[in-house]
């Protein structure tokens, strides 16, 4: 019962054979046998949670329905705030505060009758690429609990993956949903900047950030996402168009479709079997009737460097509202000075304190020309990198990450080579274009890999359509071992 | 070119109070990542126009409408200390 996808979920609600609340109760079931080798979970809500199904199954037997999430368990990231829910963003210096409102991708759960089953473990504010930096204990990669289930959004994808959840909200600022997607083996997707309103989301990098579904199918995905796109007056960067279609042609197949592979995401630093897989499900791809081209995108190798001067300088900014005033975590001091320092520099983590260093230094006078002014300069070059490849492909293919789950600790003294994991995924939040991870097989130790497809701008459709085409070519069905016991 | 980083004073802007072993720990791997960082000047970027964000947005408008704001009793329920309504912070000037 725990390993539903959401379609078959859906659909079992609907005939009868399973109630909203049997799928809630085995979901914290299966969350209790987990959490301590895993801990997945910040919070977990059993009493909301069983009332929100409750509500759910009462909805079903009077014959209404909110539609495909409706008693659905999904499992939030915490940097989405939760009326009445403990919201920390993993920080110690928010420690203990509940929020008195919702995030709007929370409300639009809510608003179709999804179930909350609880807050997951991140990075701290999100910063990481491996939920090593939580302030509150590092999550475990449910397919080998000495590796990291990769970042920031870790939570959620062990969630899907161990099924405490069908389906997991993250967000994703340079990878932070697709990688941890991959290294857990489901499908993790970025929409494109502006579709879902980040009001209630607490700010990483506003220019960045959005918040994406982690799901076991591509379908799903694309359900999910039908589920939060939409227009929100609270957040005036959120798309204002009419909601795009994404469901239009995925069954469709790839012949015809031109689909670019990026020389540049590959060879040093990739892993020999992430390179093999890659390669195998891009050759599938080709015999499926798309034709492969190479495509050159020479900015790549320098989005990572524009990436860790603008996402420090956002976060710089944005994190300054954390100062022991409103909210949170307080240090006393004598001066309102001296109980901000003190309040945050016990507050925040190490990588945090590090970002926001580096922000600052970045923006400071005398060096904004250098570095954040040039970094904008380089983003500029990246979306024309992007605009030109898709003059001549349809969607673009990449490793999602040039490794597998790598060892818990093993990175967490080299930021930079902690960085360096996000390669692959980094260049569409520059550009804002959506992305998704599927996985297609696993590595020499049983670890899985995923493949990562782009498009442009609001092109969901041709990126869930390439997707779903992996997936019924790869037929990725392995599940993490330990479910055996779990179960 | 190592670059040199004065990281007391950027601790000083971030209202970060930190140790002097802190700071010089961040200080060495700030230089580090700084150093990779540095990359993006090696860029030709002569007429380039800097990207401040990836969709081209226009100022968003909302109606100048009176709609309902966040319980105060609720909000403040959240701070550390709060009097009368509201926040409440130590002085921002040292008492002689």
């Amino acid at each position: 019962m725990s390993e539903y996808t959401l379609s078959g979920a859906r659909t079992a609600l609907r005939d009868g054979s399973v109630s909203a609340r049997e799928l809630i109760d085995a979901a914290l079931d299966r969350a209790a046998k987990t959490e301590a080798e895993l801990h997945a979970f910040l919070t977990l809500d059993h009493d909301g949670a069983r009332l929100a199904a409750d509500a759910a199954d009462a909805e079903f037997a009077a014959g209404r329905d909110a539609g495909p999430l409706q008693g659905i368990p999904v499992a939030v990231k915490d940097n989405m705030v939760t009326r009445g829910i403990e919201t920390t963003a993993a920080s110690q210096i928010l420690a203990g505060y509940v929020p008195p409102y919702d995030a709007t991708a929370v409300a639009r759960l809510k608003e179709q009758n999804a179930v909350i089953v609880g807050k997951t473990n991140m990075d701290e504010f999100a910063m990481g690429s491996s939920t090593e930096n939580s302030a509150f204990g590092s999550s475990r990669n449910p397919w080998h609990t000495d590796r990291v289930p990769g970042g920031s959004s870790g939570g959620s994808a062990i969630a899907v993956a161990a099924g405490s959840a069908i389906v997991g909200l993250g967000s994703d600022t340079g990878g932070s949903i697709r990688q941890p997607a991959a290294l857990c083996g489901v499908v993790g997707m970025k929409p494109t900047y502006g579709l879902v309103s980040r009001y209630g989301l607490i700010a990483f990098a506003s220019s960045l950030d959005q918040i994406g579904p982690l799901t076991r199918t591509v379908e799903d995905s694309v359900t999910a996402l039908e589920a939060l796109a939409g227009h929100d007056p609270l957040d005036a960067t959120s798309y204002r168009g009419d909601r795009p279609d994404f469901r239009t042609g995925l069954d469709g197949g790839v012949a015809g479709l031109r689909i670019g592979v990026v020389r540049e995401l590959s060879g040093e630093g990739f892993d020999a079997d992430v390179e093999t897989a890659f390669r195998r499900t891009v050759d599938l791809l080709s015999e499926a009737g798309a034709e492969i081209v190479e495509v050159s995108l020479p900015s790549m190798e320098t989005s990572l460097s524009a990436y860790y001067l603008i996402a420090p300088a956002e976060c710089s900014a944005n994190l300054a509202r954390f100062d022991g005033v409103r909210y949170g975590s307080r240090h006393d001091g004598a001066t309102v000075e001296e109980m901000m320092t003190a309040t945050r520099a016990d507050g925040f983590g190490q990588e945090v304190i590090r970002r926001i260093l580096l922000g600052t230094y970045a923006l400071s006078a005398g060096y904004y020309d250098a570095f954040y002014g040039q970094a904008q300069k380089v983003r500029t070059l990246v979306i024309r990198d992007f605009e030109s490849a898709y003059r001549r492909v349809d969607a673009l293919v990449s490793p999602t990450a040039p490794t597998t789950a790598f060892e818990i600790g093993s990175k967490t003294q080299d930021p930079l080579s902690m960085y360096l994991s996000d390669v692959c995924t980094i260049p569409s939040n520059l550009a804002g274009d959506p992305a998704i991870s599927v996985p297609v097989g696993c590595d020499g130790d049983g670890l899985p890999i995923g493949f990562q497809i782009m498009a442009p701008a609001l092109g969901e459709a041709v990126m869930f359509r390439v997707a779903h085409t992996v997936e019924q070519l790869v037929g990725f069905e392995q599940r993490p071992p330990m479910l055996e016991v779990w179960a | 070119m190592p670059i040199d980083i004065d990281i007391a004073h950027v601790a000083r802007l971030a209202r970060l109070g930190l140790s002097d072993a802190e700071l010089s720990h961040y200080q060495a791997q700030l230089a580090v990542i700084l150093d990779h960082a540095a990359r993006v000047q090696e860029i030709d970027t002569e007429d380039v126009k800097p990207t401040a964000h990836p969709l081209s947005m226009v100022n968003a408008f909302r109606r100048d409408e009176v709609r309902p704001s966040l319980d105060r009793t609720e909000v403040l329920e959240q701070a550390p200390e709060h009097e009368d309504g509201y926040f409440r912070v130590p002085p921002h000037l040292e008492t002689q």
